[in-house]
């Protein structure tokens, strides 16, 4: 497996600037996943990484030589689309076996033999060695074509959305078997998703990326506790963070329209700032700093999502299990001061990245 | 408003059942949701209650009265669909005045009940604007304007946050629940979508196969599901299910045994068969991971999920269970790790029949 590292790319189309000054390394080993809504530029960074596309400036390294100029076939990346692009005719043993027997490979077929069953048991569809692929589900067929592309050793894994088009519980269930073939294969892995929840599961590193530029790149613990903008804070975790305006009031932070000041714990900020507060760090309670009335619960069975009006504002709280709540009624609450975060207006973080 | 019955009403194509004779009482002013896996008889179901598809066989019943072959028109019930049914032509403002329009309404009353129902939806500000040049979130919000504004006796609405992102579909998901919460209108609510379903309704109408396979409040269809598709099929991941074997007051499995309650022993050896086969369900925060417990297991993986982590344990080969942990440690794959199961977080199933078995004596 390689280090893949890009430096600097822009890469425009026309008018449209698709990826701008986008800079990271992939390490060797790594899963790395780069999140962002559609039109960020995801797709079109792995095409580049591949060698589909040409950078309009900035270099491409794999292990310190530059590819730039490398064609596909040289660059030795293997892709996994959403679409699995399987043979329908051909058996799942064939299939896999497909990349091995290409003529620029010319691996022999004891060797293939061997390839191939060694990836089947790990993927676990040894059992479907002598199926046609037309005859799978959809779990399975993406599996066999995960297969494919791990049936060689290439320099780095390219996989685009590749369990987007699965259902639920499905991709529940493959995220979990990357996830370990991952820990224990160590293949330096590209993985694109617009799904937060596949990126934080997943990835040892996140790069977040949106038109076309980074925004932060961190582990998913460090994105999710230290998001560096509002877009990246609003990206990760369900429900959604809660981000309120609030100003400078008494030592503390007054939210516009609400009876409720936040404390600032000395920090420095601009006169008016953006708070953030995940709805596991509201604290319902029958103390509690603060008061709210409930406008709406909604029962998850492992935990419920309560709305809080507090005056023109509604946070979103999260409690384990089920809740007795009336709506309407009145509540208090607290916040986990020590995991509040702060942004500027134009959404840059303020809080140090300090560790909790 | 309405309350509405199905008595035995099932639709066939052809030979085969579309929805088997299926017993249904929506009371007035409830949020039914039907939940179930694509060709499971949801949509079929809504769309005899609304009347654009015929029943096969069995009546419907609105407030007292056979409605059963009555037109859709006559039936007093507002549609909302996934895909946003929206004039182009015509601005929002027209769009949502349409069907009051058609009924003849005076322009004031038009007027006034449009300016309610924009202020409710908080789509004033879009009234002037075609449906082209808005998001899809803001067509969706007209669409459903448009469904309110008539006041009828029930909405039916299919999939309507379908074709929604993630995040506006939790946002229009709390929008119209708070709207039935004041408003209070009948409404019966098709979805794929279990989290929407949980969230939302008063009643979950479970379906698979044409049939019902539960139906009871979220809570009650979380936490005592009635069978193994049920189990399954709700929370994420869905209950873990594994086979076991009851024996003399001790359930054991892969991985470890533990004891059950008096209430379960008499349960068990009454609802299973000799050989004391079962299986074990539990969800993911019904576990509790101890250096001591009961059942032990390799970690096959272990995944962030923001405010808590997803431990994926292996018993044996191929049988992984999901549990709930906190985020703290860091979890090594390949590691062993104990969990205890909380006793009164425990349900068994028959595993011929896969229906629950339900403990004696338990609150």
């Amino acid at each position: 497996m390689s280090d893949v590292r890009l430096d600097d790319i822009t890469k425009t189309y026309q008018d449209t600037v698709a990826l701008k000054s986008v800079s990271f390394e992939i390490r060797d080993g790594e899963f790395f996943v780069l999140l962002g809504p559609t039109g960020a530029g995801k797709t079109t960074t792995l095409r580049l990484i591949a060698g589909l596309e040409r950078q309009d400036t900035g270099n491409i390294t794999f292990d310190n030589h530059i590819v730039n100029d490398y064609q596909p076939a040289d660059r030795d990346v293997a892709f996994v689309f959403q679409q699995y692009s399987l043979y329908p005719s051909m058996s799942v043993y064939d299939n896999l076996a497909f990349p091995l027997r290409s003529p620029l490979r010319r691996v022999p077929e004891p060797q293939i033999r061997q390839l191939v069953t060694e990836t089947a048991e790990k993927l676990r569809i040894t059992h479907l060695l002598d199926r046609k692929t037309a005859k799978l589900s959809g779990g399975e067929m993406q599996r066999v074509s995960i297969g494919r592309a791990i049936v060689r050793q290439p320099r780095i894994f390219l996989m685009d959305e590749p369990l987007s088009n699965l259902d639920a519980k499905l991709r529940e269930a493959l995220r979990v078997e990357l996830k370990h073939l991952q820990s224990t294969q160590r293949s330096t892995t590209l993985f694109v998703t617009h799904d937060q929840i596949e990126a934080l599961t997943m990835a040892d590193r996140i790069a977040v990326l949106d038109r076309g530029h980074i925004l932060q790149i961190g582990t998913p613990t460090e994105i999710y506790d230290h998001p560096a903008t509002t877009m990246v804070a609003q990206l990760v975790g369900t429900p959604r963070i809660n981000l309120v305006p609030a100003h400078h009031h008494e030592g503390g932070l007054k939210v516009e329209n609400a009876d409720l000041v936040l404390p600032l714990d000395g920090m420095r900020t601009p006169e008016n700032v953006l708070v953030g507060i995940r709805p596991e760090d509201i604290r319902l309670g029958s103390s509690g700093a603060y008061t709210g009335t409930v406008v709406l619960t909604e029962p998850l069975g492992v935990e419920t999502i309560v709305h809080v009006r507090c005056g023109e504002q509604v946070l979103l709280s999260v409690v384990a299990g089920a809740v007795p709540y009336q709506i309407d009624s009145s509540m208090h609450f607290d916040v986990v001061r020590e995991r509040l975060h702060y942004f500027s207006q134009d959404g840059q973080r303020l809080n140090r990245t300090g560790a909790y | 408003m309405a309350n509405i019955e199905l008595r035995q009403v099932s639709k066939k194509f052809g030979e085969s059942y579309a929805v088997k004779p299926l017993d249904l009482h929506i009371k007035d002013g409830e949020f039914v949701v039907l939940l179930g896996p694509s060709g499971c008889g949801k949509t079929t179901t809504l769309r005899m209650i609304s009347g654009l598809e015929a029943v096969t066989e069995g009546q419907i019943i609105f407030n007292g009265q056979d409605v059963t072959w009555r037109h859709p028109s006559e039936r007093n019930i507002a549609f909302v669909f996934q895909f946003f049914a929206l004039y182009s032509h015509l601005t929002a403002r027209e769009n949502v005045a349409f069907p009051l329009q058609a009924e003849g309404i005076g322009r004031e009353e038009v007027k006034r009940r449009v300016a309610q129902v924009s202020e409710m939806l908080k789509i004033q500000h879009l009234l002037d604007k075609r449906p082209g040049s808005l998001s899809g979130g803001d067509q969706q919000r007209v669409a459903l304007a448009r469904a309110l504004v008539r006041q009828p006796a029930a909405f039916l609405m299919d999939e309507p946050l379908g074709a929604l992102d993630a995040e506006f579909r939790e946002t229009m998901r709390a929008e119209i629940k708070r709207l039935h919460i004041d408003q209070k209108a009948t409404t019966v609510y098709v979805t794929h979508d279990q989290i929407e379903a949980m969230a939302m309704s008063d009643r979950i109408v479970v379906m698979s196969r044409a049939e019902v396979q539960q139906a009871a409040t979220p809570t009650d269809i979380y936490h005592n599901p009635a069978n193994i598709f049920v189990a399954s099929f709700i929370g994420s991941p869905g209950m873990n299910l594994i086979p076991g074997r009851y024996a003399d007051g001790s359930v054991h499995v892969d991985g470890g045994s533990f004891t059950v309650n008096d209430g379960w022993r008499a349960a068990l050896a009454k609802g299973l068969d000799a050989d004391g086969s079962v299986i074990v369900g539990f969800r993911p925060e019904a576990v509790e991971v101890l250096a001591e417990g009961a059942v032990r297991g390799e970690i096959y993986a272990a995944d962030m999920h923001g405010s808590y982590s997803m431990l994926h344990i292996e018993l044996k080969r191929d049988q992984i269970v999901h549990i709930r942990a906190d985020r703290g440690p860091h979890y090594r794959i390949g590691e062993t790790l104990a969990f205890s199961i909380r006793p009164h977080m425990v349900r068994f199933f028959h595993p011929k029949t896969e229906k629950a078995l339900n403990p004696e004596n338990m609150a």
